[in-house]
């Protein structure tokens, strides 16, 4: 399977970049573009969002790295989210968080050696009447038990 | 004939198989020859029973749940035949879950179709910016003001105050901000609006524009909820295309535009401060009040910035009256709250009602208990920063004041329930985590507080000096409650206090001179 990413590419950040550049306050509109382009937000495009927003190096940098969602490289080929806030706890999200764990061989917040599959922690889903709740590369899914987390685990293997 | 079907797109009933449901259904009417239009609405809140699926019919909706794919062909069997089946749950409105509510702000979702404006309109929509568009700026503030409505992010802080200190404020420019960043676990109310009836917080935002001289909104919401971005998106456009959005909105001549702007996973963006820093694209650091962002809000401008429950309540007040509104509820607390019942119950969903209903029975009567059929021990109102409530105090009416006086908070609604299998050590310890990941990090009692507080609470639980460990983290929540720049550094110890107040058997033996006080 080949990456659903763009590799990234100079010319085509700039027009990213540039497609944004005169919104309000535009560096996370940027940031999130860039992102879904390329799958995280390569290091180089930092200085070019700085030269596009008259914006410090540095305030780009600040706000890169404030915000849990971008990455600095590419996450796995999946990305499995477990939402890990108190009410998905309160359902039994902490076992089955744990579950995943033990069957990817990681824990939360690392990709396996294989780079096919990234676990992470996510804070509310808004899904907590039918908890716990999980996202597959976007795709939500409610009323996790054992044999759906099971399921998941699974699809993101392939 | 055409049978009329109605199945969510609601993120909460996706989650559990909504589209693989519709799919099902597709390809069994196929097979059948029938004739079927799928209207994919919102959900009406009772989650136990999605994927719901309505019909029309003559004696109104017909409710089918929870449907699973594989229930598809005999349910459309049902439904032509108007016949019995095991999930048919009667006529919509008549579920006593939902009849026993009083739905002002949620009246239309689940009912409606999200992306039309001619079914929002059909439905009683745009009446409040018709009869707004005829008032005066000073007459609109008089009947925000005089409905009580206080802000339903949390804060609780008079809308109709907030909205007159905009309009006196004199600016080249002025912003409407709608706080959509609902991060708080066990909240979702604002997502279902957003998802089900997104034309309400459009046309609250926009009476708001009206009212105070603003011609731009933003609204501010989380990359967790992609399904809300893109209803929100859909509305905004076919509101624009209705002449609703834009210049000279309703044929009046006043312009008034919206864009929906994403966070990036920042829990402490929903804080009103940092959520401005954000939106012009910086770090989402909470800012110094004041100058309050009444005065000097967005790019410095006066800005009204309002959780999506509090615009979403407007149209009704405009519509109807603010004594329409401030009839229902209890002291200070006026009108409806959309109250969120989730984790380990029952029946959970949506709730709208009147202020004044009291803890236990939201939790037992009407949550039904919990799902694992377990005694309920705790329930945690409020969110993360919420106080977590044993059961001897399910008396507490739902009030803004009722809560503070025993030291919790509403919070956004949400009410998170938990069996008796809790570790009231470890929500303790979570509340802590969960600030130190969150921590914007400007000031120092939440920022290191944090930090030290799951140190602390870790060697509590390992036995380690139990009594002067408790003594210290106490003395800590003080700290941070007293210090903390924000409701995050500074509403964390609500968690923490509570569950060591009224779980201390959690947490070890007594201290000596508690046990002596008993």
């Amino acid at each position: 399977m080949t990456s659903a990413y763009e590799p990234w590419n100079e010319a085509r950040g700039a027009e990213i970049i540039g497609e944004h550049a005169k919104l309000e306050g535009a560096t996370l509109v940027i940031l999130h573009a860039l992102q879904e382009a390329f799958g995280y937000v390569p290091e180089p495009a930092i200085p070019m969002v700085a030269a596009a927003l008259n914006l410090s190096r540095a305030e780009v940098h600040g706000v890169f790295t404030f915000y849990h969602d971008f990455r600095k490289a590419p996450a796995g080929r999946h990305v499995l989210k477990l939402c890990r806030a108190e009410a998905c706890q309160a359902a039994g999200g902490d076992a089955l968080a744990a579950r995943a764990e033990a069957k990817l061989g990681i824990a939360l917040g690392n990709t396996t050696a294989d780079e096919r599959v990234t676990l992470e922690p996510i804070y509310c889903l808004g899904l907590c009447a039918t908890a716990p709740s999980g996202m597959l590369d976007g795709r939500i899914v409610g009323r996790l038990d054992e044999a759906r987390l099971d399921a998941l685990v699974k699809e993101a293997q392939r | 004939m055409t049978m009329r079907l109605f199945v969510p797109r609601d993120a909460g009933a996706i989650a559990v198989g909504a589209n693989e449901v519709v799919a099902a259904l597709e390809l069994a009417a196929e097979q059948r020859g029938l004739r079927i239009e799928i209207v994919r609405t919102g959900s009406r809140g009772l989650y136990w029973l999605e994927p719901m699926v309505e019909v029309a019919t003559a004696a109104g909706r017909v409710a089918f749940g929870p449907v699973s794919a594989a229930d598809a062909a005999s349910l459309l069997d049902a439904m032509a035949a108007d016949g019995p089946h095991p999930l048919r749950l009667g006529t919509a409105d008549d579920i006593p879950w939902l009849k026993r509510q009083t739905r002002l702000t949620f009246a239309r979702c689940g009912v409606v179709d999200p992306r039309s404006v001619e079914d929002y309109r059909a439905h009683g929509g745009y009446k409040g910016l018709e009869r707004a568009l005829a008032l005066s700026s000073d007459e609109i503030l008089a009947d925000v003001t005089a409905s009580g409505l206080r802000g339903r992010g949390g804060a609780g802080f008079p809308t109709g105050i907030k909205w007159k200190t905009v309009a006196q404020a004199s600016a080249d420019c002025k912003y409407i901000v709608c706080n959509a960043d609902e991060g708080d676990s066990g909240t979702f109310a604002d997502r279902m609006i957003m998802e089900g009836d997104p034309f309400i917080l459009i046309e609250g935002m926009t009476i708001a524009g009206i009212t105070v001289g603003a011609t731009k909104g933003y609204i501010y919401t989380r990359s967790e909820y992609p399904h809300a971005v893109e209803a929100m998106n859909a509305a905004i456009a076919a509101a624009k295309r209705a002449g609703y959005l834009g210049a000279r909105i309703g044929g009046s001549t006043h312009d008034f535009d919206i864009e929906v702007r994403v966070g990036a996973g920042a829990y402490v963006c929903g804080e009103e401060t940092s959520l401005l820093e954000s939106l012009e694209g910086r770090r989402g650091i909470v800012r110094a009040k004041p100058p309050l962002p009444a005065h000097k809000g967005l790019f410095g401008r006066p800005t009204v910035i309002n959780n999506v429950l509090s615009f979403a309540a407007i149209p009704f007040i405009l519509d109807n009256g603010a004594k329409a509104y401030a009839d229902f509820g209890m002291g200070r607390s006026r009108g409806t709250m959309p109250i969120q019942l989730a984790g380990n119950v029952k029946y959970g969903g949506l709730f709208e009602t009147a202020f004044g209903i009291t803890l236990g029975e939201l939790v037992d009567e009407i949550g039904g208990g919990s799902f694992t059929g377990r005694p309920v021990r705790a329930v945690q109102v409020g969110g993360p920063l919420g106080a977590y409530f044993p059961r001897a105090l399910f008396d507490t009416p739902f009030d803004y004041e009722a809560f503070a006086a025993r030291d919790g908070l509403i919070g956004h609604g949400g009410i998170v329930v938990f069996d008796d299998s809790v570790d009231m050590r470890k929500q303790a310890r979570f509340a802590m985590e969960f600030c130190a990941i969150e921590s914007c990090g400007k000031c120092t009692p939440c920022r290191i507080g944090s930090t030290r507080g799951v140190e602390t609470i870790e060697k509590i639980i390992r036995g380690e000096r139990v009594a002067e460990n408790l003594a210290l983290v106490e003395d800590l929540c003080n700290t941070m409650k007293f210090g903390s720049l924000c409701a995050l550094g500074g509403f964390t110890p609500y968690p923490v206090l509570s569950a060591l107040k009224h779980f201390r058997e959690d947490f070890g033996p007594a201290p000596a001179r508690l046990q002596a006080a008993e």
